[in-house]
Parts: structure tokens; C-alpha cells; sequence
């Protein structure tokens, strides 16, 4: 078995070493990648197509809207699968005793993260909101505040934790974050466009279409930083209790 | 020998990036094939999952150009009244298009998009494969790839060989559904079952098939001992029971 996988990655790897060659120099701004249409496409019409400056965010939520709603599901989806798998089935063959610490929240831990929480999750709305202007977004903001939560379950146990943010509110928030996401192109579909076509926003907003993409598109993030908040920290706690969502880490 | 000497060079001078995310792409391809602990397997999995994400970073890079975030100057914020240079008029301007000197100073924005989201949907992805190893950790008490074989054909033998009494019964329950299009259905669905390639994933269908009752597992094991996969083999004892009921 180890002979023939070895064989095997040999050969693959001989195989990608020799595709190397004909790929394009670092950096080479003659590149594919970097010559294509799309991306000068996506360069040059940002701006006038939506006012916002950052690239990155107008190609993620608005001209390519639609392939991250569905991975916002696929987050969410995933989320929901960890959680049903370790709730249901068999019971734990394992002594439940394994599990449970005995151990009492340390003082200098517990107190250097009641300070940094806020700051983190402060940070967390900077990104999500400021995605527009400089790197960030709602992938990143949400799990920065996924993070702060899983910090107070380390630093104390998943039970304070969970008191601030118990499971079925992860669900539910993270289904509202796919429900505003999926909301705002079903209103643009309603306005008269496309499914997720901000512009016809305007209809009913008043701005100007280029600023109804603008502003739908942080309606998006924070959708999309609602689900992936409460998916991270479902997943962690799903996993850190193998299901029990008590004890644990 | 010349040609060597520049393939070598090519690599790992000119290309060493690219050399660099064929081996992690190796490391995690090797960990997922060759290693026996699934968690092993999952570590190998992600490390191939960095490499692809790196390559993609690495495409993305262009000599002279910034991130593919607009410059103050070409900021397309028009509506925003400016003064201009002197300070003594008011500049206003509705968006517009980039000239095209401008573009090649930013960088593609669509490799840092892709792999922004399959950072996140990776993560998910990863915790869902935990959390099904925990599921195999929490029925077999293992996650080796070997003793999990092990368990899964001793306690299909134990199936077979013992309460035999009970087997037919369930079993004949079980074809009941499929009673009307048996000579279509039956071999169709075994077959399903068995066409699964990866070891790990006929351990995943196993467990599956403990929850779908014995008929399925039965065939499977006796498809195991003849170590043949085809369906004429296998229907033979999903058709037994039909007979003995009546």
C-alpha cells in the first residue's frame, strides 16, 4: 500500500515538476492571470459600476454574488451537518468521565481577556463595515468574532460561553445572515432585475444605482459575517464536547 | 546533461514557488494516501489545501502593482467635492473608468476572491470531517485505518454467523419495499454500494449500513468474501429470504 502510494505521488510530483516550466515567471504582469480580460475588465469598471473601492469586496458580493451566497450555505450547511452528526447516534463508548476537568478559570487569563474581547469584537465590526475601503469583509469580520467567542469558552469554559451565544441562537442567526443575503437579491428581483442585481435598489432607495450596489453590498457582508460568526463558534462547540455541548475544553 | 542543469535551475531558482506548493501538494497527497490515522489524513488534506491556496495567492502577484484596492487618486468615490491642488476651486466628478495606464498597477482581484472563500468553506468543511471521525471514534473506539477494518469484518462475521434466526426475517422486511421492481432495483442499489473506491469511504458506507439494517451489510460481507463486486453475486442472498417467507 505505501509502495504503491509513494510510486504514485512520485509520479504525480515528476509529473507537476515538468508542467512547472510552462508556467508563468513570479510576477510576470504578462501573465495569464494578470492579462486577462476579466481581471482588466474588473479593474477598470469597479469603480463606475459600484463606487467602491476595494476590488476584492465588489467582485466577492456583487459580480460574483451569487457563487458566495451558496458558499455562505455551504458554511451554514456544514455547520448544521457537525452539529446533527455528534448529537445523534450511539452513545459515547468512552467513559463520560474522560472528559470532564476539573479546573477553575485562572484569574490572569479570565481578566486579560475581559479586556481583549471588546477590542477583538470592536475590530471585528471595523472589518465587516469597513470591507468596502480596505481589506475585509464579512468572511473576515465574522470569524474574528467567531474567534472572541471561542477565546471566552478557552479562557473560562463552553458553559459561559454558550450563556452569551447558546446553540440554537447560532442557528438562527446564522440562518438570518443567509435570510438577508438571499432577502436583498430577492428585492432586487422584485425591483425588476436580476436575482442579486443591487442597482435596481435605487428604485426605492434614494440614491444613485452605482450607491445602491454600494450599500447593498455591506447588507451582503453583514449577512455573510452574521453566518459565519455563529458557524464558527457552532463548530467549535460542537467539536470541543463531541456533541454534549457541556464540559468540554 | 545541459537540459538537466536548466530544468533544476528552472526549478528552483526561477520557479521555486511553484516548486515549493508541488511538494506541500505532495505531502498532503502522501499523508491522505499512505497514512493510517484518518486524523493523520485530515492534516493531510488541509496541508493540500494550503498548497492550492497558495498557488493561487502566487498567481495573482504582478511585478509594479499594488493591492487591487483603488489608489487615492483614482478613487472612484465621485460624489465626494474636492479642492484641487491650488485650494482654490472645487472639484466634483461622477465615477468613471479607470484609463487603461492605470490598470496594470493593481494586481487580479479574482484569485484573492476564490481563495477567500474557500479559506472559510474549507474551515467548515474540515469541522464537518472531525466531527464525522469523532462519530467513527465514538462507535469503534478508533480512528486507525487498519483496526477499523478489522472491527467492521469481525462484527459483519458476527452478523452472519450468529442470530441467524433474525436475519431472514429482517431481511425479507427489508426487500418488502422493493418487492415490485426487485429484478431492477435490488442489484441496482447493492451495486451503488459497492462501487464506493476509497477505503474510507466503504468504512463510511458500512456505518451507513448499520442504520439501514443487515440486508445491505449482509451482501456486502458476502461480496467481500468472494471479493468480487458484481451484482449477480450479490443478489443471491437478498433473494433467499423472499423464498423461505413463502
Amino acid at each position: 500500500m505505501k509502495k504503491t502510494a509513494f510510486i504514485l505521488v512520485l509520479c504525480i510530483g515528476l509529473l507537476l515538476a515538468w508542467a512547472v516550466q510552462d508556467f508563468p515567471a513570479w510576477g510576470d504582469p504578462k501573465s495569464p492571470a494578470s492579462s486577462s480580460p476579466v481581471a482588466s475588465h474588473f479593474i477598470a469598471n469597479t469603480g463606475v459600476d459600484t463606487e467602491v473601492p476595494n476590488m476584492v469586496t465588489a467582485v466577492l458580493a456583487d459580480y460574483r454574488g451569487f457563487d458566495t451566497m451558496f458558499e455562505t450555505v455551504v458554511v451554514f450547511i456544514a455547520g448544521l451537518a457537525v452539529f446533527s452528526i455528534l448529537r445523534g447516534g450511539p452513545k459515547s463508548r468512552t467513559r463520560d468521565r474522560e472528559f470532564v476537568v476539573d479546573f477553575e478559570p485562572d484569574l490572569i487569563v479570565t481578566n486579560t481577556v475581559r479586556l481583549i474581547v471588546p477590542v477583538i469584537q470592536i475590530f471585528a465590526f471595523y472589518v465587516l463595515a469597513h470591507g468596502h475601503v480596505s481589506p475585509g469583509g464579512g468572511f473576515q469580520g465574522g470569524v474574528a468574532m467567531g474567534a472572541s467567542f471561542i477565546l471566552i469558552a478557552l479562557s473560562w469554559d463552553l458553559k459561559t460561553a454558550l450563556a452569551r451565544f447558546p446553540i440554537e441562537r447560532c442557528f438562527t442567526v446564522a440562518a438570518l445572515g443567509i435570510v438577508i443575503y438571499a432577502g436583498i437579491g430577492l428585492l432586487s428581483l422584485f425591483l425588476g432585475g436580476e436575482f442579486l442585481d443591487y442597482a435596481h435598489l435605487a428604485k426605492i432607495f434614494p440614491v444613485s444605482p452605482e450607491m445602491a450596489r454600494y450599500h447593498a453590498m455591506l447588507g451582503v457582508e453583514i449577512g455573510v459575517g452574521f453566518t459565519v460568526t455563529a458557524i464558527m463558534f457552532a463548530l467549535y462547540a460542537s467539536l470541543s464536547t463531541d456533541g454534549r455541548m457541556r464540559d468540554g475544553l | 546533461m545541459f537540459e538537466d542543469v536548466s530544468i533544476f535551475n528552472q526549478l528552483l531558482v526561477e520557479r521555486l514557488n511553484y516548486f515549493i506548493y508541488v511538494v506541500l501538494l505532495l505531502i498532503g497527497l502522501w499523508a491522505m494516501i499512505a497514512k493510517n490515522n484518518l486524523i493523520k489524513k485530515l492534516i493531510g488534506m488541509s496541508i493540500f489545501q494550503t498548497a492550492i491556496i497558495l498557488f493561487y495567492v502566487s498567481i495573482g502577484v504582478k511585478e509594479g502593482a499594488t493591492i487591487p484596492i483603488y489608489l487615492p487618486e483614482h478613487d472612484p468615490h465621485g460624489s465626494h467635492i474636492q479642492l484641487d491642488s491650488n485650494h482654490t476651486e472645487l472639484l466634483s466628478h461622477g465615477p468613471k473608468v479607470l484609463e487603461a495606464s492605470a490598470v496594470p498597477n493593481y494586481t487580479n482581484p479574482l484569485p484573492h476572491v476564490l481563495m477567500l472563500t474557500a479559506i472559510v468553506v474549507g474551515v467548515a468543511t474540515l469541522g464537518l470531517a472531525l466531527s464525522v471521525c469523532l462519530r467513527i471514534y465514538r462507535g469503534y473506539g478508533t480512528v486507525e485505518e487498519d483496526e477499523l477494518l478489522e472491527k467492521l469484518e469481525r462484527e459483519d462475521s458476527r452478523r452472519v454467523g450468529g442470530s441467524n434466526k433474525r436475519r431472514p426475517r429482517r431481511r425479507a422486511s427489508a426487500n418488502k419495499g422493493v418487492t415490485a421492481g426487485q429484478s431492477k432495483r435490488g442489484p441496482m442499489s447493492e451495486k451503488k454500494n459497492s462501487d464506493k473506491p476509497t477505503t474510507r469511504r466503504r468504512q463510511a458506507s458500512k456505518s451507513r449500513a448499520k442504520t439501514n439494517g443487515p440486508a445491505k451489510e449482509q451482501a456486502k460481507s458476502s461480496n467481500e468474501e468472494n471479493g468480487m463486486s458484481k451484482p449477480v453475486k450479490r443478489r443471491r442472498p437478498a433473494r433467499k429470504p423472499k423464498e423461505d417467507k413463502s
